[in-house]
């Protein structure tokens, strides 16, 4: 069980519906997963808009709890509106804050998005801004009302996994109270375990599940991934250590001359 | 009058917003709209009078991650 904003969530990973091979299979993954929150977008309504309908009719039938985005918005003004928007849309507060700064990297524009998420905090949002593994920026955030972090591990969709562990321990034994989940850059489920013993609460990813050959699958194995990774560090790991250490015992051990 | 909607520059007779979504066949409570970058609420689309120039946001849910 995971506590979050004052909900009580079976899982610990969150995940996208985006890149699907089909809804059905978007469906089922969800399913195999465990996940209680799925990430969803807004986009321009089409002509007609059944396919949207559709989609918006295929998540609700899902029954997990919704966490609308603000992909793609690359300033204030765009990221405030359309969590406005989003919010009227999916009756929710939660929103994951995206206010992109680069293009290549689609790293955050923190300076934007510190900015974005103090108007979106005074206005009753609860904002889980996606961010870097910046100490600085993760303080200015929790001054601007976030009570979650959700940092990168690395760049959305590379699958690299976490790229610096250090900045992710650190960020961990700073913020020991702040809820934290790795947001973007997931590639395989030992990352998601790795960050998990790091003491993370939480993991979100899309691509990782909904490009692999068969996302059921991976979705299923994320799921396991993640929990082994909470037990791990629940259950207080093994420090490595230089030098070997007998694991049967010594004594009472024959001697033969 | 002129309009755009979703980016596409439109000339079309409707006064309120409510009155553009119907004629644009954009109907559902999946629907969120803006005007010159300012939600307006579904409450209020029919009472909202639109003005020459106008930039219209009509977003619907999408897949996200």
């Amino acid at each position: 069980m995971f506590e979050l904003l004052g909900t009580t969530l079976p899982s610990r990973l969150l995940l996208g519906t985006a890149q699907y091979p089909s809804p059905a299979i978007l469906a089922d993954a969800v399913k195999a997963s465990g996940t209680s929150v799925v990430t969803v977008s807004l986009r321009r309504e089409m002509a007609g808009g059944r396919a949207d309908e559709k989609f918006w009719s295929l998540i609700r039938a899902l029954g997990t709890r919704i966490l609308p985005n603000t992909a793609g918005c690359h300033s204030v003004k765009e990221a405030v509106t359309t969590a406005n928007m989003a919010r009227e849309v999916f009756g929710t507060n939660w929103i994951k804050l995206e206010v992109i700064g680069n293009q290549d990297t689609l790293q955050p524009d923190v300076f934007g998005l510190v900015e974005a998420a103090r108007i979106l905090c005074e206005d009753g949002f609860d904002v889980l801004p996606y961010t870097t593994d910046d100490l600085v920026v993760a303080e200015r955030l929790l001054d601007a009302g976030c009570k979650v972090l959700m940092p990168w591990c690395a760049p959305i969709g590379s699958a690299l996994g976490p790229v610096n562990i250090m900045a992710l321990r650190s960020m961990r034994g700073h913020f020991p109270d702040v809820p934290l989940i790795v947001d973007a850059g997931l590639g395989r489920p030992s990352h998601a375990t790795t960050v998990m013993e790091l003491g993370f609460d939480a993991v979100l990813l899309n691509t990782a599940v909904a490009r692999a050959a068969d996302p059921v699958g991976m979705a299923r194995a994320f799921g396991k991934a993640v929990e082994a990774g909470r037990e791990a560090f629940c259950s207080g790991m093994l420090e490595p250590r230089d030098v070997a250490v007998p694991s049967t015992p010594t004594f009472g051990r024959a001697a033969f001359r | 009058m002129k309009l755009i909607v979703n980016g596409e520059a439109l000339e079309i007779d409707a006064t309120t917003l409510a009155a553009l979504l119907a004629a644009l066949d954009h109907e559902g409570d999946w629907l969120a709209t803006a005007v010159n970058s300012d939600l307006v609420h579904r409450a209020n689309r029919a009472e909202f009078r639109l003005s020459d120039g106008d930039r219209i946001e009509i977003l619907s849910p999408m897949q996200g991650g």
